[in-house]
Protein backbone atom coordinates (compact mmCIF):
# COMPACT_ATOMS: atom_id res chain seq x y z
CA UNK A 1 0.00 0.00 0.00
CA UNK A 2 1.27 3.36 -0.86
CA UNK A 3 2.41 5.55 1.49
CA UNK A 4 0.56 8.92 1.05
CA UNK A 5 1.24 12.66 2.51
CA UNK A 6 -1.45 15.44 2.29
CA UNK A 7 -1.03 18.80 3.25
CA UNK A 8 -3.94 21.62 3.25
CA UNK A 9 -2.96 24.83 4.78
CA UNK A 10 -4.83 26.03 7.75
CA UNK A 11 -5.79 29.80 8.49
CA UNK A 12 -7.95 30.25 5.14
CA UNK A 13 -9.72 33.00 4.82
CA UNK A 14 -12.88 32.85 1.76
CA UNK A 15 -11.38 33.88 -1.75
CA UNK A 16 -7.71 32.53 -0.45
CA UNK A 17 -6.03 30.83 -3.22
CA UNK A 18 -4.04 27.65 -1.45
CA UNK A 19 -1.48 25.17 -2.56
CA UNK A 20 -2.09 21.69 -1.62
CA UNK A 21 1.13 19.48 -1.92
CA UNK A 22 0.82 15.81 -1.94
CA UNK A 23 3.65 12.97 -2.18
CA UNK A 24 3.15 9.18 -2.47
CA UNK A 25 5.35 6.48 -2.49
CA UNK A 26 5.22 4.81 -5.87
CA UNK A 27 8.47 3.07 -7.98
CA UNK A 28 6.41 4.54 -10.81
CA UNK A 29 8.89 2.10 -13.17
CA UNK A 30 8.77 3.65 -16.35
CA UNK A 31 9.49 0.74 -18.57
CA UNK A 32 12.63 2.12 -19.56
CA UNK A 33 14.70 0.41 -17.15
CA UNK A 34 16.86 -3.13 -17.78
CA UNK A 35 17.08 -5.73 -14.97
CA UNK A 36 20.65 -5.65 -14.29
CA UNK A 37 20.44 -9.28 -13.44
CA UNK A 38 18.46 -11.12 -16.73
CA UNK A 39 18.89 -7.60 -19.21
CA UNK A 40 15.17 -7.71 -19.50
CA UNK A 41 13.40 -4.19 -19.05
CA UNK A 42 11.47 -4.18 -16.09
CA UNK A 43 7.40 -3.60 -16.78
CA UNK A 44 5.93 -0.46 -16.87
CA UNK A 45 3.86 0.39 -13.63
CA UNK A 46 3.24 4.08 -13.03
CA UNK A 47 0.43 5.92 -11.40
CA UNK A 48 -0.91 7.60 -15.01
CA UNK A 49 -3.85 9.80 -13.33
CA UNK A 50 -4.21 11.75 -10.28
CA UNK A 51 -7.85 13.65 -9.21
CA UNK A 52 -8.18 16.76 -6.75
CA UNK A 53 -12.12 17.11 -5.80
CA UNK A 54 -13.61 19.63 -3.25
CA UNK A 55 -16.80 18.04 -2.17
CA UNK A 56 -16.71 15.73 -4.49
CA UNK A 57 -16.24 17.95 -7.51
CA UNK A 58 -12.93 17.86 -9.61
CA UNK A 59 -11.07 20.73 -9.61
CA UNK A 60 -8.02 19.57 -10.97
CA UNK A 61 -6.16 16.44 -12.59
CA UNK A 62 -3.44 15.32 -14.44
CA UNK A 63 -2.65 12.56 -16.49
CA UNK A 64 1.44 11.12 -15.88
CA UNK A 65 3.43 9.18 -18.17
CA UNK A 66 6.96 7.13 -17.31
CA UNK A 67 9.12 10.61 -16.76
CA UNK A 68 7.10 11.60 -13.64
CA UNK A 69 9.76 11.29 -10.64
CA UNK A 70 9.68 8.02 -8.82
CA UNK A 71 7.35 8.94 -5.39
CA UNK A 72 5.65 11.27 -6.97
CA UNK A 73 5.45 15.15 -5.35
CA UNK A 74 2.57 17.26 -6.56
CA UNK A 75 1.71 20.82 -5.32
CA UNK A 76 -1.12 22.71 -7.23
CA UNK A 77 -3.60 25.32 -6.31
CA UNK A 78 -7.54 25.74 -4.81
CA UNK A 79 -9.90 28.90 -4.77
CA UNK A 80 -11.20 28.65 -1.34
CA UNK A 81 -14.90 29.56 -0.25
CA UNK A 82 -16.30 26.82 1.96
CA UNK A 83 -15.26 24.57 4.27
CA UNK A 84 -15.26 20.90 2.90
CA UNK A 85 -13.34 18.36 1.79
CA UNK A 86 -10.36 17.88 -0.15
CA UNK A 87 -9.88 14.05 -2.21
CA UNK A 88 -7.04 13.04 -3.78
CA UNK A 89 -7.31 10.12 -5.56
CA UNK A 90 -4.19 8.09 -7.56
CA UNK A 91 -4.97 5.66 -10.26
CA UNK A 92 -2.45 2.91 -10.47
CA UNK A 93 -2.11 1.47 -14.17
CA UNK A 94 -2.52 -1.94 -12.53
CA UNK A 95 -6.25 -1.10 -11.14
CA UNK A 96 -5.27 -0.14 -8.12
CA UNK A 97 -6.54 3.51 -6.67
CA UNK A 98 -5.14 5.22 -3.46
CA UNK A 99 -7.05 8.17 -1.69
CA UNK A 100 -6.70 10.04 0.65
CA UNK A 101 -9.14 13.29 2.06
CA UNK A 102 -8.41 15.67 4.61
CA UNK A 103 -10.78 18.59 5.48
CA UNK A 104 -10.39 22.14 4.49
CA UNK A 105 -11.38 24.89 7.15
CA UNK A 106 -12.44 28.30 5.99
CA UNK A 107 -12.46 31.24 8.68
CA UNK B 1 7.56 24.69 -35.78
CA UNK B 2 10.17 23.93 -37.93
CA UNK B 3 12.75 25.57 -36.67
CA UNK B 4 12.21 23.94 -33.47
CA UNK B 5 11.96 20.66 -35.41
CA UNK B 6 15.75 21.22 -36.85
CA UNK B 7 17.02 22.18 -32.83
CA UNK B 8 16.12 19.13 -32.45
CA UNK B 9 17.71 17.22 -35.53
CA UNK B 10 20.91 18.92 -34.40
CA UNK B 11 21.08 17.98 -30.88
CA UNK B 12 19.44 14.22 -31.73
CA UNK B 13 23.13 14.49 -34.35
CA UNK B 14 25.29 15.19 -31.70
CA UNK B 15 23.70 13.12 -28.88
CA UNK B 16 24.42 10.04 -31.80
CA UNK B 17 27.68 11.49 -32.42
CA UNK B 18 28.67 10.99 -28.89
CA UNK B 19 27.87 7.18 -29.18
CA UNK B 20 24.91 7.23 -27.06
CA UNK B 21 23.04 4.48 -29.32
CA UNK B 22 24.32 2.42 -32.01
CA UNK B 23 20.74 2.39 -33.32
CA UNK B 24 20.06 5.27 -33.53
CA UNK B 25 22.48 6.17 -35.89
CA UNK B 26 21.73 3.66 -38.15
CA UNK B 27 18.18 4.86 -38.28
CA UNK B 28 19.23 8.49 -38.12
CA UNK B 29 21.55 7.90 -40.80
CA UNK B 30 19.28 6.87 -43.51
CA UNK B 31 18.03 9.63 -45.46
CA UNK B 32 14.34 10.33 -44.78
CA UNK B 33 14.48 8.29 -41.82
CA UNK B 34 14.50 11.34 -39.54
CA UNK B 35 10.89 11.55 -38.70
CA UNK B 36 11.02 8.05 -37.26
CA UNK B 37 14.66 8.37 -35.35
CA UNK B 38 14.14 12.41 -33.97
CA UNK B 39 10.15 13.06 -34.71
CA UNK B 40 8.74 11.77 -31.71
CA UNK B 41 8.54 15.00 -29.92
CA UNK B 42 6.92 16.45 -33.22
CA UNK B 43 4.48 13.06 -33.30
CA UNK B 44 3.89 13.59 -29.38
CA UNK B 45 2.89 17.66 -30.10
CA UNK B 46 1.03 16.84 -33.31
CA UNK B 47 -1.03 14.19 -31.13
CA UNK B 48 -1.85 17.18 -28.53
CA UNK B 49 -2.54 19.91 -31.00
CA UNK B 50 -2.47 18.50 -34.53
CA UNK B 51 -1.31 21.09 -36.95
CA UNK B 52 -2.30 24.20 -34.94
CA UNK B 53 1.29 26.60 -34.27
CA UNK B 54 0.88 27.81 -30.95
CA UNK B 55 2.42 31.28 -30.39
CA UNK B 56 5.42 32.31 -28.27
CA UNK B 57 4.11 31.54 -24.49
CA UNK B 58 5.60 34.87 -22.99
CA UNK B 59 3.16 34.46 -19.98
CA UNK B 60 4.26 31.05 -19.14
CA UNK B 61 6.73 30.81 -16.29
CA UNK B 62 8.93 27.51 -16.79
CA UNK B 63 10.75 26.79 -13.97
CA UNK B 64 13.86 24.27 -14.22
CA UNK B 65 17.54 23.45 -12.95
CA UNK B 66 19.47 25.08 -15.21
CA UNK B 67 21.62 22.08 -14.42
CA UNK B 68 20.03 19.25 -13.40
CA UNK B 69 22.93 16.54 -11.52
CA UNK B 70 20.32 13.97 -11.35
CA UNK B 71 17.64 13.29 -13.84
CA UNK B 72 15.74 10.94 -12.28
CA UNK B 73 14.64 13.73 -10.10
CA UNK B 74 14.27 17.06 -11.65
CA UNK B 75 12.16 19.53 -9.62
CA UNK B 76 9.57 21.70 -12.05
CA UNK B 77 7.19 24.10 -11.66
CA UNK B 78 4.97 25.76 -14.34
CA UNK B 79 2.74 28.89 -14.28
CA UNK B 80 0.53 30.89 -16.55
CA UNK B 81 -1.22 33.89 -16.24
CA UNK B 82 -4.20 33.94 -16.75
CA UNK B 83 -7.55 35.84 -14.66
CA UNK B 84 -8.62 31.96 -14.48
CA UNK B 85 -12.61 32.79 -14.96
CA UNK B 86 -15.03 31.36 -16.59
CA UNK B 87 -14.68 32.43 -19.84
CA UNK B 88 -10.66 32.70 -19.62
CA UNK B 89 -8.79 30.47 -18.12
CA UNK B 90 -6.25 27.85 -18.41
CA UNK B 91 -7.68 24.47 -19.62
CA UNK B 92 -4.46 22.52 -19.37
CA UNK B 93 -0.60 22.80 -19.50
CA UNK B 94 1.22 19.82 -20.93
CA UNK B 95 4.78 19.12 -20.13
CA UNK B 96 7.49 17.07 -22.79
CA UNK B 97 10.75 16.13 -22.46
CA UNK B 98 11.89 16.36 -26.35
CA UNK B 99 14.88 14.10 -25.49
CA UNK B 100 13.33 11.10 -23.26
CA UNK B 101 12.16 7.91 -24.79
CA UNK B 102 8.54 9.07 -24.40
CA UNK B 103 8.55 12.70 -24.84
CA UNK B 104 4.96 13.39 -22.96
CA UNK B 105 5.62 13.86 -19.56
CA UNK B 106 2.56 15.22 -18.06
CA UNK B 107 -0.93 16.86 -18.53
CA UNK B 108 -1.88 19.40 -15.82
CA UNK B 109 -5.94 20.38 -16.15
CA UNK B 110 -7.46 23.06 -14.42
CA UNK B 111 -10.57 24.57 -13.61
CA UNK B 112 -12.02 28.25 -12.72
CA UNK B 113 -11.84 26.49 -8.84
CA UNK B 114 -8.11 26.17 -9.41
CA UNK B 115 -7.82 29.71 -8.86
CA UNK B 116 -4.48 30.29 -10.76
CA UNK B 117 -2.82 27.71 -13.43
CA UNK B 118 0.26 26.77 -11.28
CA UNK B 119 1.46 23.06 -10.45
CA UNK B 120 5.30 21.83 -9.22
CA UNK B 121 5.99 18.15 -9.78
CA UNK B 122 9.44 16.55 -10.00
CA UNK B 123 10.22 14.64 -13.54
CA UNK B 124 12.78 12.30 -15.28
CA UNK B 125 15.02 13.72 -17.64
CA UNK B 126 17.11 10.91 -19.47
CA UNK B 127 19.60 13.58 -20.44
CA UNK B 128 20.34 16.99 -21.25
CA UNK B 129 17.57 18.87 -23.33
CA UNK B 130 14.62 21.08 -24.24
CA UNK B 131 11.90 20.49 -21.70
CA UNK B 132 8.62 22.49 -22.72
CA UNK B 133 5.24 23.33 -21.79
CA UNK B 134 2.48 23.91 -24.03
CA UNK B 135 -0.87 26.09 -22.52
CA UNK B 136 -4.56 25.26 -23.65
CA UNK B 137 -6.73 27.76 -22.97
CA UNK B 138 -10.87 27.94 -22.69
CA UNK B 139 -10.82 29.47 -25.72
CA UNK B 140 -8.72 27.36 -27.67
CA UNK B 141 -5.58 29.55 -27.73
CA UNK B 142 -2.19 27.80 -27.93
CA UNK B 143 0.70 29.35 -26.08
CA UNK B 144 4.42 27.58 -25.45
CA UNK B 145 7.48 28.31 -24.54
CA UNK B 146 10.88 25.67 -23.39
CA UNK B 147 13.58 25.71 -21.10
CA UNK B 148 17.00 24.22 -21.89
CA UNK B 149 18.24 21.55 -18.68
CA UNK B 150 21.56 20.32 -18.97
CA UNK B 151 21.21 16.95 -17.15
CA UNK B 152 24.87 15.51 -15.48
CA UNK B 153 23.32 11.88 -15.00
CA UNK B 154 20.53 10.83 -16.60
CA UNK B 155 17.21 9.08 -15.37
CA UNK B 156 14.90 6.66 -17.15
CA UNK B 157 17.07 3.90 -18.43
CA UNK B 158 19.82 4.26 -15.69
CA UNK B 159 19.18 2.60 -12.67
Amino acid sequence: MAKIRMKVPGNVKAGDIITIKSLISHRMESGQRKDPDTGKLIPRQIIDKFTAKFDGEIFFESDWQGSVAANPFIAFTFKAEKSGEIELTWHDENGEVYSKKGPLTVG
Amino acid sequence: MKRVGLEILDRRQFVVASGAGALALLVAGLPGAAKGANGKFEDTLKKLIGDAVPAEGTMISLKLPEVAENGNSVALGVSVESPMSADDHVKAVHILSEGNPVPMTASYRFTVQSGRAEVSSRIRLAQSQNVFALAEMSDGRLYMTKALVKVTVGGCGAA
